[in-house]
């Protein structure tokens, strides 16, 4: 579960929760607000149970945050020069004029409460948006947050890798491909800073100052 | 503007085809010769770092970059073409290996009558049996000529597979249906994936002809014809987007550039985005004798410069070697009304669809390397009989293991499941995921008289020069044969007694956001005669004898297999004829 302090920055507690471990980590892009909104949200669009982690234990709020803060959140890699065809059919892409960033910050204006709804009216709400395309937005940055390698903010504990029997970048599968024929094989996750042994600095991170 | 120190040879592109004729002029000949790729420096040290489906597979980070240059799309004529914003359909790499680094390495040749591809289809079935506007035309050279560089590029790119055809005889466990080559693949088959092999049982059954896809991944260490050596491949799965942490994947990175770094007369500049083909047309009737004398290209400064150069190669991808002619000015731009003019026309994208099949068993599917399983060419070119089919032409179909991630993998159901977020969705997903399985076809696009290339009106990159139009839609025959096949991988995907299966449902018009392939061509065609195509069949151009052109976007039509292998096989071709005729008597090759 995530909790917020006044100082806009929001604090996790791990999915493992009788740990009791408080992680304090700086919002980048949204206020409090938003991003309450945003993990309600993602929470319902991937939603997680006893059994199961979902979005709230992967830390895709975080995930979310990051991305919007770099160059994903202002568009860097796409084409950006007018006129804007807002029509034009499905095959040409996404073809407004907003970046990510503004994207979420225009439409969540308009999902102010949200977080303090029921989870019934919550999904009703979501329906309601469901043609927007920040709910596509929201709904694709989620799956992002759930299954990224754990350096870009989500899939904490690699928890999302978990739920499919992703192992995550392994070196080799040599010994593997042709030994397990109709049965799961499941080897432990490793994310990249594991397996390289060494930092490794997330394309999000551009913009910061190092 | 600045004007640079002379080169003998300024290459445009610095990806397979420009790094391999650098390596093949620069070994054989005193050339200097300068390479301009307008991406960054990359190193085959740096791949795995980046073992990333984020930063690779989704934000694509090897990818040209659309903010500064992109295309506009249009389907038909009387349409206002709409820029791509974002890449999608087709994914051209930008840097040091250019799309050779993130390819998937998929090398089978193409079909022999493919480089014949009107008059035999003519030969076999008579010219009514030819789809309304076609522009299918021969290449002005047969495969029989360009099999020795065909086994040159497999020995040097290094490639493993099973030959089904060896000096005309035909050996079962190969590709029997292939055109004959000289000798073997000189590696044997990487391992098979769980799905490839129910696909293969289950083909077999049917009575096709599976064989293991080729592949331009070491199965095995290698060292090739240079004296490069590699390791073979771990099955990682990290391939298809991303450069190879282990270099078991063939890339100029790892093929070329160990040769190239050692010699003193071949430059490569990154960060040189070129703008211009200087040119003096030629002042004969014909316009034949015109010159290149150079490009001029913005460098990392900002700042614009001139080259000059006594050769001048074109060796990016298909689209920039098409605008940059016409952008310059060369040559005569097709005219779609008329049929007139050659610039721009017999664009072609390889017709590929997928479907989805779900099985009982989890697949493990984290494992695999691009193009790792089995393909059969029972319905690929002159193998399939069309007298009595609605169509021409084929393609293959195919079952691979290519390394499934989970953000792109993620939520793939069957399509009665209607839900897309939510419980259900997420329980769902979760029970699919590893079930999933992807057979699918790469089939011939026929050229056709409104697919073509030419500039937009409207939108300009970011120099402030106009876009590529592309001008492109789904035909009749690829709609048709879609069809066909479709119902024929349905039969192989019940055989392989899948629970349940996602057919594929048709084409509507042309999409460039779902991805099909990097498989384009055309648009600065080959051809036997001037006023067939832009470049002769050494890919030199018609109206400038020191100007060449490389890559798929000298193919006046597509095969249903994937275009490296003959890209390479012709670049070695036109080496061969440079080194060999026309630094002896530079002039028109023929």
């Amino acid at each position: 579960m995530l909790v917020y302090s006044l100082d806009r920055r929001a604090s996790r507690i791990f999915a493992q929760e009788k740990s009791n471990q408080t992680l304090k980590i700086p919002l980048r892009f949204f206020t409090e607000e938003e991003a309450l909104i945003v993990a309600a949200a993602a929470a319902r669009i991937f939603p997680g149970d006893d059994s199961s982690p979902g979005a709230k234990e992967a830390g895709v709020v975080i995930y979310i945050d990051r991305q919007l803060a770099g160059p994903y959140g202002r568009d860097r890699y796409r084409y950006k020069q007018g006129p804007f065809n807002d029509n034009a059919p499905r095959e040409f892409g996404y073809q407004g004029k907003a970046t990510p960033a503004e994207t979420y910050r225009e439409g969540l204006k308009g999902l102010k409460g949200f977080d303090k709804l029921s989870t019934a009216e919550q999904d009703k709400k979501l329906h309601q948006i469901e043609d927007t395309h920040l709910f596509a937005l929201l709904r694709q940055n989620t799956i992002e947050g759930m299954f990224c390698d754990p350096v870009h903010g989500g899939n904490v504990d690699m928890v999302g890798w978990q739920l499919v029997g992703f192992p995550g970048p392994r070196m080799s599968n040599f010994d593997d491909m042709d030994t397990h024929y109709g049965e799961a094989f499941r080897p432990k996750p490793v994310s990249l800073e594991q397996i390289t042994h060494r930092k490794v600095r997330p394309s999000e991170d551009e913009d910061l100052k190092s | 503007m600045k004007t640079l120190p002379r080169k003998d040879v300024v290459i445009v592109g610095g990806g397979w085809t420009g790094l391999l004729m650098a390596k093949e002029l620069g070994k054989r000949t005193p050339l200097s010769i300068l390479v301009l790729e307008r991406g960054p420096l990359r190193k085959s040290v740096d791949y795995a770092a980046g073992m990333d489906e984020l930063d690779y597979f989704i934000r694509l980070h090897m990818m040209q970059d659309t903010s500064k240059e992109t295309f506009t799309l249009r389907h038909e004529e009387n349409q206002t073409a709409i820029p791509v914003r974002q890449l999608g359909g087709f994914l051209p790499g930008s840097g040091t290996g250019g799309t050779g680094e993130h390819w998937g390495a998929v090398y089978p040749r193409l079909m022999p009558e493919c480089f014949q591809l009107y008059s035999k289809t003519v030969e076999k079935y008579g010219a009514k049996k030819l789809p309304e506007d076609h522009m299918m035309q021969d290449w002005g050279i047969t495969y029989d000529e360009l099999e020795s560089f065909y086994t040159r590029s497999e020995k040097e790119v290094g490639v493993s597979g099973k030959a089904g055809n060896i000096m005309g005889k035909k050996i079962e466990g190969g590709n029997i249906f292939e055109g004959w080559r000289s000798s073997e693949y000189p590696m044997p088959p990487k391992k098979t994936p769980y799905v490839s092999a129910l696909f293969e049982t289950a083909a077999q059954s049917l009575g096709y002809h599976t064989y293991p896809n080729p592949s331009a991944i070491n199965s095995v260490p290698y060292t090739n014809s240079e004296g490069i050596s590699r390791p073979p491949c771990a099955l990682c799965g990290f391939c298809e987007r991303f450069g190879c942490m282990i270099g078991a994947k063939s890339q100029p990175t790892n093929v070329l550039m160990p040769i190239i770094r050692n010699q003193k007369s071949v430059t490569i500049r990154n960060g040189a985005f070129v703008r211009r083909i200087v040119y003096e047309k030629g002042h004969d009737a014909a316009q034949t004798q015109g010159k290149a004398r150079g490009v001029t290209y913005v460098d990392e400064s900002g700042e614009e410069v001139f080259q000059p150069a006594d050769i001048v190669f074109l060796a990016s991808w298909t689209f920039g070697n098409t605008h940059l002619l016409l952008i310059s000015d060369i040559g005569n731009r097709y005219n779609p009304a008329t049929g007139n003019g050659t610039l721009g026309r017999n664009l072609t994208h390889q017709a590929f669809f997928s479907l989805q099949a779900f099985f009982d068993k989890p697949l493990n599917r984290f494992m695999g390397a691009g193009g790792t399983g089995r393909r059969v060419s029972d319905f690929e070119g002159d193998v399939l009989d069309q007298t009595n089919l609605p169509f021409i032409r084929g393609g293959s179909i195919q079952c691979t293991s290519v390394g499934t991630q989970p953000i792109a993998g993620f939520g793939v159901l069957p399509r009665t499941m209607k839900a897309t977020w939510g419980d259900e969705w997420k329980k769902a997903s979760i029970d699919y995921y590893d079930r999933m399985g992807i057979i699918s076809f790469s089939g011939e696009q026929i050229p056709h008289k409104g697919n073509y290339l030419d500039l937009d009106p409207t939108y300009r990159d970011h120099l402030g020069d106009p876009l590529l139009r592309m001008n492109m839609n789904w035909r009749d025959n690829e709609k048709k044969m879609a069809e066909y096949m479709n119902k024929k991988i349905l039969e192989i995907v019940h055989a392989m007694s899948a629970k349940e299966v996602n057919p594929f449902p048709g084409y509507g018009d042309y999409d460039a956001v779902r991805y099909q392939s990097t498989h384009v061509q055309g648009g600065t065609i080959m051809a036997p005669t001037p006023e067939m195509g832009v470049v002769n069949p050494y890919q030199q151009h018609w109206q400038a004898s020191n100007l060449f052109i490389l890559g798929a976007s000298t193919f006046p039509n597509s095969g249903a297999a994937n275009p490296t292998p003959t890209l390479l096989a012709l670049t070695y071709r036109t080496a061969d004829a440079i080194v060999d005729q026309y630094l002896k008597r530079p002039g028109m090759l023929g």
